[in-house]
């Protein structure tokens, strides 16, 4: 596993955005992971996202754990810094990335390792921080970068490749997430590109905390026949809850969406996200009922996939803690130290 | 009169500190808790928008990668903790040695080990400051003696963080920290500007080449001193990113498996403790009497003891030089004096003389000229424990020569 650049002549016909650039420009170096990897195609829908949003790379900051799945940054998004930072702590070191700079979109990237085991406690914080980021797991199963151990959301009925069973049951993260008030969860699958890329820009676009569960196989280690995670099972029992169209800005909703079946929610920074529902009844903005779909669901071995939960009111850190509208980290010293003469008050007083 | 941690607090607001996340514990809660306290006063807006930002994190973990976090996208960032949290902060001091990445950490130290004693002072966290985290790490330490200090010197840790671009730990302890003293007034240059160290701006990444010769590259030592220059995320469209990391790296912050290349980075980071310790406070020398071949050597709260204690042996006649440490690594003024005396009492408290043992490690000092002086019940020193140190040793060497 080393470093592999990948040459940078851009081909004249490659489709441009907004800002001129290309899909290369937010590409990352080659991946070394496993090939037919699922981390690998999230890579690709959050460049294919990056770069329809037209957003600036170099003002997203992607922050990682440990794991194949918090290598990934690396292969995405080549003009932003990146922080591989230790196992399971992206959340506390993006919680102060973020109290730094307000301005930044911040991607972490984790697995299900990183989050549901040694770093369950920081992302449960995070959430509750209404930390303003998109949290992506990378969720496979299992620990892939220490050969497949199980993780901790491994279904009790999805044994390991050697035939083992796994004896706990499994940590839902999407229900974690609604029940400690994350503003927008959603589950997806790294096969599933059309849903992916549009719930990853509304992810993005959501101002607050923007979870998302992407069920990723593990090609080497947790994708026989039986496993639960395998690109097979997920797609026969892929349970779309709802068709997700992510309107930007400047575009105008055309399509005419029949009410009562469809919903709208405006994005902090002008977008909508407007979602058709698939099967009847699932108000994404009912928590209660977001709950109740993971779970009825999962009891009959269903993963649903969309829009879990949205909440409508966005809130962040910031709002929370009143921190000024510029960026702390570039506030000039004159405005942050008090001078020789405050200390002179100070020190009277202490006299 | 004020107590250490509400200096501490205060020296960060001076500092121009943005970033503070912590967990309770004592000694050192008060610290972050000064801070909150002087920012609601000192860093409020007219509309009341705060210019600072504080968590109270979910543990030491999250406390320390927060403000790692926040230093790392170049928001002057610090966190408080005592000797437990010093335990749980070792893997990401051990990141942000490594990855380069500046962070402030106030160690109020306590009396350990394990939980130890909470609402008693010590310093017997020495060695696992100095050296905390796997792997060969080393970081820079600053010893406070009074609150007038840990004002002074808490302003200073920002500065020294930013330019050795590393994890700087203010060594306070509960005397310190939670008890009023009778100190200096605190004191601030309004001409000393803040050293934000070597971060690069749009600019100067577009002028590098042409300014220093050479491409830039995040790991690369210009300057011959083995400081790198860093970028901040968000700062030029095309230039200047990179993958901090943990894992090893090249020069250009690219991953790496070459043993050599490895190798080369590490012995740079220990060069880089050669710049640190040109840059961190001189000791306080004081000379009784210029051929005295008898030394002593103390940091931290034990010096109004140390003082009192080596007056009293002055008027019994005995002149004590003495040097009181002000950081680790040792500057050349601690070598010199090691050098000029050939019996140096190491006054400390903790039960295993670790500052003997650094002295011993990092400044080469032998190890039969150094006496430990060790009081590590709890209570703050005295006085008459130096001079019955000092006695007693003397009084032993002299029958040991009869
Ligand atoms: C403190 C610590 N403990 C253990 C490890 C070893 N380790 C590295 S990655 C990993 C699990 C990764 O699993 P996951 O987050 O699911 O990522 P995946 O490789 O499956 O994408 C473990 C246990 C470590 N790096 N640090
Ligand atoms: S071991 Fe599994 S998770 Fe890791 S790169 Fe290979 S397929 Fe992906
Ligand atoms: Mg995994």
């Amino acid at each position: 596993m080393s470093y592999i650049t990948k040459p940078v002549a851009h081909h004249p016909a490659l489709k441009r955005n907004t800002l001129g650039l290309t899909h290369r420009d937010y590409e990352g170096t080659m991946s070394t992971l496993c090939a037919g990897c699922g981390h690998d195609s999230i890579t690709a829908a959050l460049i294919e996202a990056c770069f329809e949003m037209d957003l600036p790379a170099h003002r997203i900051a992607k922050i990682s754990g440990i794991g194949c799945s918090s290598k990934a940054p690396t292969y995405f998004l080549g003009r932003s810094h990146g922080f591989n930072s230790v196992h399971g702590r992206m959340p506390s070191v993006t919680t102060g990335a973020n109290m730094a700079n307000r301005d930044l979109v911040y991607i972490g990237v984790s697995g299900d390792g990183d989050t549901a085991s040694i770093g369950f406690g920081q992302f449960c914080h995070a959430v509750r921080r209404k930390l303003n980021m998109t949290y992506i797991v990378m969720n496979n199963g299992c620990y892939g970068l220490t050969k497949g151990q199980f993780s901790a959301t491994n279904d009790k009925t999805s044994p390991s490749k050697k035939g083992e069973q796994n004896p706990f049951d499994a940590i839902d993260l999407c229900q974690t997430a609604i029940q400690l008030g994350a503003g927008f969860v959603a589950r997806s699958f790294s096969g599933d590109k059309r849903q992916l890329i549009p719930l990853i820009k509304s992810a993005i676009s959501y101002k607050g905390f923007a979870f998302l569960d992407v069920v990723s196989p593990c090609v080497t280690f947790n994708n026989h026949p039986t496993s639960t995670k395998s690109y097979d099972y997920v797609r026969a029992h892929n349970q779309a809850i709802d068709k997700l169209d992510y309107v930007e800005e400047k575009e105008e909703i055309t399509a005419d969406y029949e009410a009562g079946t469809s919903l709208a929610v405006e994005m902090h920074d002008g977008s909508k996200l407007v979602l058709h529902k698939l099967n009847g009844s699932h108000d994404p903005r009912d928590a209660d009922a977001a709950i109740m779909t993971i779970r009825k669901n999962a009891a009959r071995g269903q993963v649903a996939t969309g829009v879990l939960y949205v909440n409508e009111q966005q809130q962040d850190l910031h709002d929370v803690l009143e921190t000024d509208d510029r960026p702390l980290n570039e506030l000039p010293m004159a405005e942050l130290c008090p001078g020789s003469k405050a200390l002179d008050g100070i020190n009277a007083r202490l006299r | 009169m004020i107590t250490g941690n509400d200096a501490a607090g205060l020296g960060a607001i001076y500092a121009g500190a943005t970033v503070c996340a912590w967990y309770p514990i004592t000694p050192s809660t008060s610290l972050a808790e000064a801070f909150e306290r002087y920012a609601r006063r000192l860093r409020v807006t007219k509309d009341g928008k705060r210019l600072y930002g504080i968590v109270q994190a979910e543990d030491e973990l999250a406390a320390i990668g927060v403000a790692i976090g926040g230093g790392w996208n170049g928001a002057r960032s610090f966190t408080a903790t005592s000797g437990p949290g010093i335990s749980l902060m070792s893997e990401f001091l051990g990141l942000s040695y490594f990855a380069e990445v500046p962070v402030v950490l106030f160690n109020i130290q306590r009396g350990g080990p394990s939980t130890g004693m909470p609402t008693r002072t010590g310093q017997p966290d020495i060695l696992s400051c100095a050296y905390a985290s796997h792997g060969d790490t080393k970081h820079v330490l600053l010893f406070p003696a009074n609150p007038t200090e840990c004002f002074s010197m808490g302003a200073e840790a920002f500065n020294l963080a930013e330019r050795l671009q590393a994890p700087i730990m203010v060594m306070s302890d509960l005397d310190i920290g939670m008890n009023d003293w009778i100190t200096d007034p605190l004191a601030w240059d309004d001409t000393k500007v803040h050293d934000r160290g070597k971060v690069l701006s749009a600019e100067q990444l577009d002028s590098f080449r042409e300014t220093k010769g050479r491409d830039w590259g995040r790991y690369q030592d210009i300057d011959g001193d083995a400081i790198p220059y860093r970028t901040l995320p968000g700062t030029h469209p095309t230039k200047g990113a990179f993958f901090t990391r943990g894992t090893s790296h090249d020069e250009n912050a690219r991953y790496t498996e070459d043993g050599g290349v490895h190798a080369r980075v590490l012995d740079r980071i220990r060069r880089k403790f050669d710049t640190a310790s040109k840059l961190v406070p001189k000791p306080e020398v004081s000379v009784r009497d210029k051929s005295s071949r008898i030394g002593l050597i103390y940091f931290g709260a034990t010096r109004p003891a140390v003082i009192e204690g080596l007056d009293l042996l002055e008027r019994e006649g005995l002149k004590i030089n003495s040097l009181r440490l002000k950081a680790f690594p040792f500057t050349s003024e601690v070598k010199a004096f090691c050098a000029a005396h050939d019996q140096i009492f190491v006054v400390e408290q903790n039960r295993d003389a670790q500052m003997r043992s650094l002295l011993m490690v990092e400044a080469n000092v032998p190890g039969d000229k150094l006496v430990a002086a060790l009081s590590y019940d709890g209570t703050p020193m005295t006085a008459a424990f130096v001079r019955g140190a000092v006695l007693n040793r003397l009084r032993h060497d002299k029958q040991a020569a009869e």
